[in-house]
């Protein structure tokens, strides 16, 4: 017998393996999401290059620093938009109808069951082209980070991946309780976007905001400062703790709305 | 019977407030999602960030922290006055088959669908100028428009925005019946707008060659030029009527072009879907 974690490896390698077999199966849309991900990713940086085209710093940041953010932000969007939207958005629409009943009736975890549902491989593309543009910025900058300052990168973008997925969870708790959420998701991204800039640029209440509230700082600059190696230990610490935490929620109410979803629905 | 010797133009007229009180009370039933629709539309207050921290600095060109807040604040007004989500709603239509009950109608589908969108105009009025207006004259008095005349060519080019916004949103839809991506090609469309429209950056600090490009276009017509006659950056009274001119006649453009795709569209639809 293997054991439960093995078992959910293995769930999740079918359902990966079904989207990937999903989506070989619309070639074309290979071309013209990768075709988009590039033109949005040149739209982006044209107030930046306008900016920096007179200016040396913004708010304490130069044209490569604030050209990491960007890249962390293109990532984080491909994460978001490949992994974590697909399947989260199908949810609500399902509570609604009440098919997700029958979600509940299959012998494993229904967060894990939703949360895997459907993956589009095709948006790796925008996490490459941010990499593209991080090493950009580091060839810009004629230095090599250090090996230290990567890995503490590489482990704050996870904790920001789980931030932006417990985020999805919350609404998607929410819903069982307010039914109709379904643009929710617009709303979500269009907040999103504020973490292209580094969080210095925005002031009082909306720094606030960005960073304790809606915890866009912790997803873009915290990570291309680790990189840059300006982020000071504390704040990192602090950072990957408020993920947890954050997950932590997510699950609690998760957990909580389906008891009060089963009860209500028999 | 009377009512089918009727002239189409007549017809269209006579059903035009039913649709209008129809799509006033689709806005209010749905208004949670309505107002989710609209807070969607932070960009503009997104860009601001960036540029009043760099105007807090120094001056940027000649725009210092007042005229960003004035321009950014204007562009979510008019954005929000213009925008639609009318891609979306003639999508599904088509997807789900929907579109054919609305073909039966005996007025144009063109008609149906403004009637329900500028239905929702007063409601967004309600719920977020209010706001935007105060926060606009509190902070930028001095350099709104305050002529009669160009408040009237304001009026004007608002009304003009609308309708190019729209109509190039139905084509985009229309461009659904013959391809099942048109939410691609309205992506394509968005980058276009957002950067030679003004959305991003205010035409005044466009690179040489993007504003050259940008002429040649309707998106500044569709959001740059109302916005800029609000902050008063037309000095010229002769200059906005000229803009003014150039706006409608991509107005008429635009109408004839959406009208054009629609009936070849509609045309393969009935082909394929009866």
């Amino acid at each position: 017998m293997r054991g439960r974690a093995g078992r959910y490896v293995g769930l999740l390698g079918v359902q990966v393996r079904a989207s990937a077999v999903t989506s070989m199966q619309y070639r074309v849309d290979f071309l013209i999401e990768g075709a988009m991900s590039l033109y949005w990713l040149g739209w982006n940086l044209v107030p930046l290059l306008i900016v920096y085209n007179q200016r040396p710093t913004v708010a304490g940041w130069d044209f490569p620093s604030a050209l990491v953010v960007i890249a962390w932000f293109s990532v984080l969007r491909g994460l978001l938009e490949g992994a974590v939207n697909p399947s989260l958005v199908g949810v609500v629409e399902k509570i609604r109808t009440g098919e997700f009943d029958y979600l509940l009736l299959k012998p494993a975890d229904a967060q894990f069951l939703v949360s895997t549902a459907k993956f589009e491989p095709w948006k790796v593309l925008d996490v490459l082209g941010g990499i593209g543009l991080a090493v950009a910025a580091f060839v810009m900058l004629g230095r090599v980070p250090a090996a230290a300052d990567v890995a503490l990168c590489v482990v704050l973008l996870f904790g920001a991946a789980l931030v932006l997925y417990s985020l999805w969870i919350l609404i998607i708790s929410a819903s069982f309780w307010v039914i109709r959420l379904d643009n929710l998701v617009y709303l979500f991204m269009a907040v999103f976007d504020a973490a292209r800039w580094p969080i210095a640029v925005f002031r009082g209440f909306w720094r606030v905001l960005f960073t304790l509230v809606i915890p866009l700082a912790l997803m873009t600059t915290f990570p291309a400062m680790a990189i840059l190696g300006t982020l000071e230990s504390h704040v990192a610490i602090l950072g990957l703790g408020g993920a947890v935490v954050f997950a932590a929620a997510a699950r609690l109410l998760w957990r909580a709305a389906i008891r009060s979803y089963t009860s209500a629905s028999s | 019977m009377p009512s089918e010797t009727l002239p189409a133009w007549r017809a269209a007229l006579r059903a035009t407030p039913t649709l209008l009180r129809v799509g006033v009370a689709e806005t209010v039933a749905y208004r949670v999602e309505f107002v989710i629709w609209m807070m969607t539309t932070t960009l503009p207050l997104i860009m601001l960030g960036l540029w009043t921290s760099v105007a807090a600095e120094a001056p940027f060109a000649q725009f210092g922290q007042r005229e960003f807040v004035a321009y950014y604040i204007a562009v979510l007004i008019v954005r929000n006055l213009t925008g639609s989500w009318v891609v979306w709603q003639i999508n599904e239509e088509i997807r789900r088959g929907l579109l054919s009950f609305r073909l039966l109608r005996p007025v144009h589908p063109f008609v149906t669908y403004a009637a329900s969108h500028l239905a929702s105009v007063p409601m967004r009025s309600v719920i977020a100028i209010p706001f935007a207006v105060i926060l606009l004259i509190s902070s930028a008095r001095e350099i709104l428009v305050t002529d009669p005349v160009m408040l009237l060519v304001l009026a004007a080019s608002l009304l003009g925005a609308w309708l190019i916004t729209f109509f190039i949103l139905l084509m985009i839809g229309a461009v659904g019946l013959f391809v099942d991506k048109s939410v691609a090609v309205f992506e394509v469309y968005m980058g276009f707008f957002a950067v030679l429209s003004g959305y991003l950056v205010p035409p005044a600090l466009m690179p040489g060659w993007v504003a050259s490009i940008a002429k040649w276009t309707p998106f500044p017509s569709m959001l740059g030029f109302p916005v800029q006659l609000a902050i008063g950056s037309y000095h010229r009274r002769l200059d906005a009527l000229g803009d003014l001119a150039i706006q409608w006649g991509w107005v008429v453009l635009v109408i004839v072009a959406a009208l054009a795709v629609w009936r070849a569209g509609i045309r393969r639809y009935e082909a394929f879907g009866s």
